[in-house]
């Protein structure tokens, strides 16, 4: 009988693991759920409540139309020039040793640390043709920044810096310099190294940076709204436009808005998701040996221990 | 092409990795690094190669003086203990990156890959991902790759540091083999002596930052100029102010007066050979190497106290500024 109670008790221990488990799960998905998927779907649902025609009419207005056009220009603006700058920094904090690279490496984080409404306003204290620094000098010059597309650019910029360089400082660190020192004994230079080692060795960092830089630069009310002035059908994008509509009572339409707004980050997740799995793909390659009398490939060493 | 070092130092912080060192290599030789981690051997390697600058000193290579000449202008193959396969690239675009970088035209870049994975064996591997190929096979792609750009000089910076001991063994071969075949004049750095033997033509002894001895294995190993390369190239026992090789321990039951006492602790069989293991009465460790018929006349077991007489020894005068060495043949 002592076989049968083991075996009992064997079984209560499987079945705690399993109550654990499913525990577990239930906890993450109802948090998930009420934080997350319910008020997401929600939105969806509120815009398309009163048919498709009532929410395409709320967002093909020349003032949507214009906020529409001007979101997409700070993502395709600030998105780009963060993700050159992000990679030359994170390369920098990595690659080199010199004085303030602590400094440095602080200072990326910023925008995440400041609140983005003290971010627009700092923008205005330098840049206001009233009183900002060289706002005056710049207007001089015929450069306005406050209240126009070029601060917003500014701000938008500002909140999205971080992101790239932190998704690429842990993959560069990873993937160590034995690759990027064997292209030059090869007779690579410094750029065709970074061409062809460096920056094909870091895409899915870079790719999941330019991911959240562009979700975060999409989205961003707070600084942008500070430097824009929120002029109707010049400076106001698609968050600006979305919380007008929903201030002056206009649910139907801010709905609509909204979801223009969460498919455009759809759209470039999904993008980068198709364009990773391509990748993946081409690289996975054939999994068996297949050519006859041929080794089979004893993968002994993992990828992960083969750098130092 | 032969490489000359002329009295390089290389410093890191406080750390002093290379202290005046002056080297030789003859040209098509295969010269071995040879020294514990932290002696300086892959500094030495990384400054030929030029992936190290060194604070002083000059590197030439075939008479020409390369010490400012950036890495990529050198025409060094080099090889990484870790392969440093390019991972993002099949077996063919690995092998062939030096020569797209010098803009060879396609149809000898195709010629010549194949021709050298003819060579490292490796022509059923051509479309595969570095991460789909063993240890061993990366580190034979990696040479292709080093060798695909015709070399002056192969630096390997322990090449089979990562492999488990049977394919450390293959590719040790394979090298020899390779290198008669290819006569590149080639160092290779290891920590393992019996490596170092079963390789090179010339060993280079390393310790602290310097070089200790440089010489044939059999000269390394039968006239050692110093106590570090007695006891690092082969096995030293120390009795006394003696320093023994294992095969050069007598063994015997008299009792006479030169003879030191010890106890035997554990006898192994290693086919052939017999180690016997054992404490000499200054507490020192010895150990001794027989035939098992030696064994076997003497009769010996674990605990048993023995006498102990070196057939050949040698006395090291360490503290003056040129080191004596003397051999002692007793009888």
């Amino acid at each position: 009988m002592a076989v049968s109670s083991t075996d009992a008790g064997t079984k209560n221990i499987v079945q705690g693991g399993r109550l654990a488990r499913y525990g577990l799960r239930t906890v993450a998905l109802t948090y998930l759920s009420l934080l997350l998927l319910i008020p997401v779907a929600l939105v969806f649902y509120k815009a398309f409540e009163e048919g498709f025609s009532v929410a395409w009419e709320a967002v093909s207005t020349p003032e949507a139309q214009h906020a529409i056009y001007l979101t997409v220009l700070m993502v395709v603006i600030a998105v780009p020039i963060n993700t050159v700058f992000g990679i030359a920094c994170a390369i920098v904090l990595v690659r080199h040793n010199f004085r303030g690279k602590a400094l440095l490496n602080a200072a990326i984080d910023m925008p995440f640390a400041i609140s983005p409404v003290v971010i627009g306003l700092s923008l205005v204290l330098l840049y206001s043709t009233r009183d900002g620094w060289f706002g005056q000098d710049l207007a001089a010059a015929g450069i306005e920044v406050i209240f126009t597309p070029v601060g917003m650019v500014l701000a938008t910029m500002f909140v999205s810096l971080p992101f790239v360089v932190r998704e690429v400082v842990p993959v560069l660190q990873e993937i160590g310099d034995d690759q990027e020192q064997a292209a030059s004994t090869l007779g690579a230079g410094r750029w065709q190294t970074f061409w062809r080692i460096t920056l094909p060795s870091i895409r899915w960092g870079v790719t999941y940076g330019v991911i959240l830089a562009t979700a975060r630069a999409l989205g961003e009310f707070g600084a942008v709204s500070v430097v824009s002035g929120r002029i109707s059908g010049s400076t106001e994008t698609l968050p600006l436009y979305l919380r007008k509509l929903f201030d002056t009572f206009d649910v139907a339409g801010a709905y609509a808005a909204a979801v223009v707004l969460a498919l455009l980050a759809l759209v470039v997740l999904f993008a980068m998701n198709f364009i990773q799995r391509r990748d993946r793909a081409i690289l996975a390659g054939p999994s068996v040996a297949t050519e006859p009398g041929a080794l089979v490939p004893h993968l002994d060493v993992p990828d992960g221990k083969e750098n130092r | 092409m032969s490489i000359k070092v002329e009295n390089v130092r290389k410093q890191f912080g406080d750390f002093v990795a290379l202290d005046d060192v002056s080297l030789e290599v003859r040209d098509g030789s295969l010269t071995a690094l040879l020294g514990p981690s932290g002696s300086g051997k892959s500094t030495l390697l990384r400054v030929i190669a030029g992936l190290e600058e060194p604070d002083d000193g000059r590197v030439l290579i075939s008479g020409a003086d390369m010490t400012r000449v950036a890495v990529q202008n050198r025409n060094v193959g080099f090889c990484f203990q870790h392969y440093a396969a390019f991972k993002h690239m099949t077996v063919r675009d690995n092998v062939a990156f030096g020569l797209q970088i010098r803009k060879r035209p396609k149809q000898e870049i195709k010629d010549r890959v194949h021709e050298l994975l003819e060579l490292v064996q490796l022509e059923g591997w051509i479309d595969r991902y570095p991460s789909q190929l063993s240890g061993g096979q990366r580190q034979r792609m990696a040479l292709a790759r080093a060798l695909a750009v015709e070399p002056k000089v192969l630096l390997l910076d322990e090449p089979f540091g990562a492999l488990d001991a049977r394919v450390r063994m293959e590719l040790r071969q394979w090298l020899r083999r390779l290198h008669d075949e290819v006569h590149v004049t080639t160092i290779f750095v290891t920590h393992d002596q019996e490596e170092a033997m079963d390789v090179a033509e010339q060993i280079v002894v390393m310790n602290d930052g310097a070089i200790e001895q440089a010489g044939s294995p059999t000269d390394l190993y039968d006239h050692p100029e110093t106590e570090f390369v007695m006891s690092f190239v082969g096995t030293a026992n120390r009795i006394g102010s003696l320093l023994v090789r294992p095969h050069d321990v007598q063994l015997s039951h008299l009792r006479t007066d030169s003879a030191d006492e010890a106890m035997i602790d554990r006898i192994v069989h290693l086919g052939f050979e017999v180690r016997i293991e054992m404490t000499l009465a200054d507490g020192n460790p010895l150990i001794a190497q027989l035939t098992r018929a030696q064994v076997e006349e003497l009769e010996l077991a674990d605990g048993q106290i023995v006498y102990v007489l070196p057939s050949r020894a040698r006395v090291f005068d360490g503290n003056g500024s040129s080191p004596r060495t003397e051999e002692l043949t007793l009888a």
